[in-house]
């Protein structure tokens, strides 16, 4: 089987002075490429910390975890800044753009992290067009709409065709319409290059259109859900 | 379009008719504290004009200066200007550094770290400015350091004023808000490149009014330093001649004065740059 993210007994354990909250208690699981996946359970059941940790944003306290055939555990920063930019794109509830940078800007940064010295501007351009802002690209954040805003966020998310998508609730700031276009948006990414997608989110509407739905609960696993949605 | 160009024609509009009586209000509020500044003013030099005041069975003097020493003696304490900006404007720098340090040391994980940090905001803020200058003057020396008075000034006023602007900086940091950490993080930025690129520019900005009124209130402490007798700052040079001459209080006036003024350039200073921030902001 073809797996782009396996986790084994994750756990994340964070340390607040003489408190400790347990976000994760060993949660297994594998996502196969191509795949969309939903994620879902209360809030404060560690939907975040999944993501955050399976994105490498963060590191797990311990338990293995293997994406896209590579071993992150061992991983310094420098690498994980590598596989962050070179693998995953990300989509957060809040956008989670550069305040001080132009759409065309945001999108253009991972390719510059990511070591390219031509032609970023015209990628970005193109990704930008993409998600249907080719006439917002030297908008800043704050003059861009919520909608907008989380199109540059997609946008940047696919610019460096990443293996895996992973978004956040990435409709939760958005009114339902909006929130509909975004995630026909990210499910083209799945349809059209194959991208693998991982959604957390509280909808149930947007669950149904993922093949499995993961069930968070205490920051354990509860159940795994075959659902219908997505290409087979 | 034939709204539009009716909508021209017609009498301003009512908010714009507020608007305008409300700038003329706020004008008026401006030109009354003015002339109140003023009428202040003039109570002040008044009370120390020498003049006998009779309301019937009450006499009152109010308090002589020498003016002859005010003349003969500006230029001397007017020199100490000089040396009571460059001490402040070094301080401050000492200052910034060490409270970035401090507030950097305050988000480490790695405890000696932390320690270093907290035990060194809690020693400063715990003791007296005055008392930490002499310690510079006092114990130095005995470790074989001997600092010049304004390079020991310096160190005593930055260690100070650092211990407090790493508050300052610390909140400059928690301004910036996750969700930049994690945009950064996103586009493949290691954590160190998150605080110097994206945290750090954000926080100093915020950080830049509050460190600007720690700069002003400098320029008075400065004075302190004046006590070693090693810096000739505008206090120093003031108590220096009032001594000399029995004229004291006339030199300490003019110092007084001198400060103000100081106070008065530097805060209209501030107000412009926090107008700037404030205008290129979001
Ligand atoms: N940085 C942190 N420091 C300490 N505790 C944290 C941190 N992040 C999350 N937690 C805690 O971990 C637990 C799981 O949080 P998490 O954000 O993953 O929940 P979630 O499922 O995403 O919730 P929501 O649906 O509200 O977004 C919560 O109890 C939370 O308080
Ligand atoms: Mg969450």
């Amino acid at each position: 089987m073809d797996w782009v993210i396996e986790a084994r007994e994750l756990t994340k354990t964070y340390t607040m002075g003489e408190i400790e909250v347990r976000a994760l208690r060993g949660v297994s699981f594998n996502v196969k490429r191509g795949e969309v996946i939903a994620i879902m359970g209360p809030s404060g059941s560690g939907k975040s910390t999944m993501m955050n940790t399976i994105g490498c944003l963060d590191r797990p306290t311990s338990g293995e975890y293997i994406l896209d055939g590579e071993s992150v555990a061992q991983m310094n920063d420098d690498q994980l800044a590598g596989v962050r930019n070179r693998k995953i794109g990300f989509v957060f509830q809040s956008f989670n753009l550069l305040s001080r940078l132009t759409a065309l800007g945001n999108v253009e940064l991972p390719l510059r992290y990511a070591g390219l010295t031509h032609g970023r501007r015209e990628r970005a351009q193109k990704a930008l067009e993409a998600v249907g802002l080719a006439d917002r690209v030297h908008h800043r954040p704050y003059e861009l709409s919520g909608g907008q805003q989380q199109r540059v966020a997609v946008a940047r998310a696919l610019v460096n065709n990443p293996a895996i998508i992973m978004a956040d609730e990435p409709t939760g700031n958005l009114d339902s319409k909006v929130g509909k276009e975004i995630m026909n948006l990210l499910l083209s990414l799945n349809k059209d290059f194959g991208a693998t997608l991982v959604i957390v989110t509280h909808d149930q509407k947007i669950a149904e259109q993922a093949q499995r739905v993961i069930r968070l609960k205490d920051g354990e696993l509860d159940y795994i859900e075959e659902g219908k949605g997505g290409a087979e | 379009m034939a709204v539009t160009a009716q909508q021209e024609k017609a009498p301003p509009s009512q908010a714009e008719a507020l608007y305008q009586a409300q700038l003329r209000k706020e004008r008026l509020f401006r030109t009354h504290v003015g002339a109140s500044w003023g009428v202040l003013f003039l109570i002040l030099i008044f009370l120390f004009s020498g003049q006998e005041i009779k309301l019937g069975p009450i006499q009152y003097q109010t308090i002589q200066l020498d003016s002859e020493f005010i003349l003969k003696k500006l230029g001397f304490i007017a020199q100490g200007l000089g040396q009571t900006l460059l001490i402040s404007a070094l301080s401050i720098a000492v200052a910034m550094t060490l409270a970035l340090l401090a507030a950097l040391g305050r988000l480490s994980t790695f405890p000696p770290i932390y320690a270093v940090s907290t035990f060194y905001v809690s020693l400063i803020r715990g003791t007296p400015l005055y008392l930490q200058i002499f310690f510079f003057f006092l114990a130095l020396p005995q470790l074989g350091i001997n600092l010049s008075g304004v390079v020991a000034g310096v160190t005593a006023l930055g260690l100070n004023y650092g211990a407090y602007m790493s508050e300052t900086f610390r909140a400059g940091l928690s301004s910036v808000g996750k969700g930049q950490r994690e945009a950064a993080m996103a586009l493949g930025m290691t954590p160190g490149q998150t605080m110097k690129r994206i945290v750090l520019p954000q926080a100093l900005r915020f950080a830049i009014p509050p460190m600007g009124n720690d700069f002003i209130s400098m320029t008075k402490d400065s004075a302190l330093v004046s006590a070693t007798g090693f810096v000739h700052e505008l206090m120093w040079r003031a108590v220096k001649v009032g001594r000399a001459q029995f004229n004291n209080l006339e030199a300490l006036i003019m110092a007084a004065m001198f400060y103000w003024m100081l106070t008065l350039i530097l805060t209209y200073f501030q107000g412009k740059l926090e107008a700037r921030l404030a205008r290129g902001d979001r």
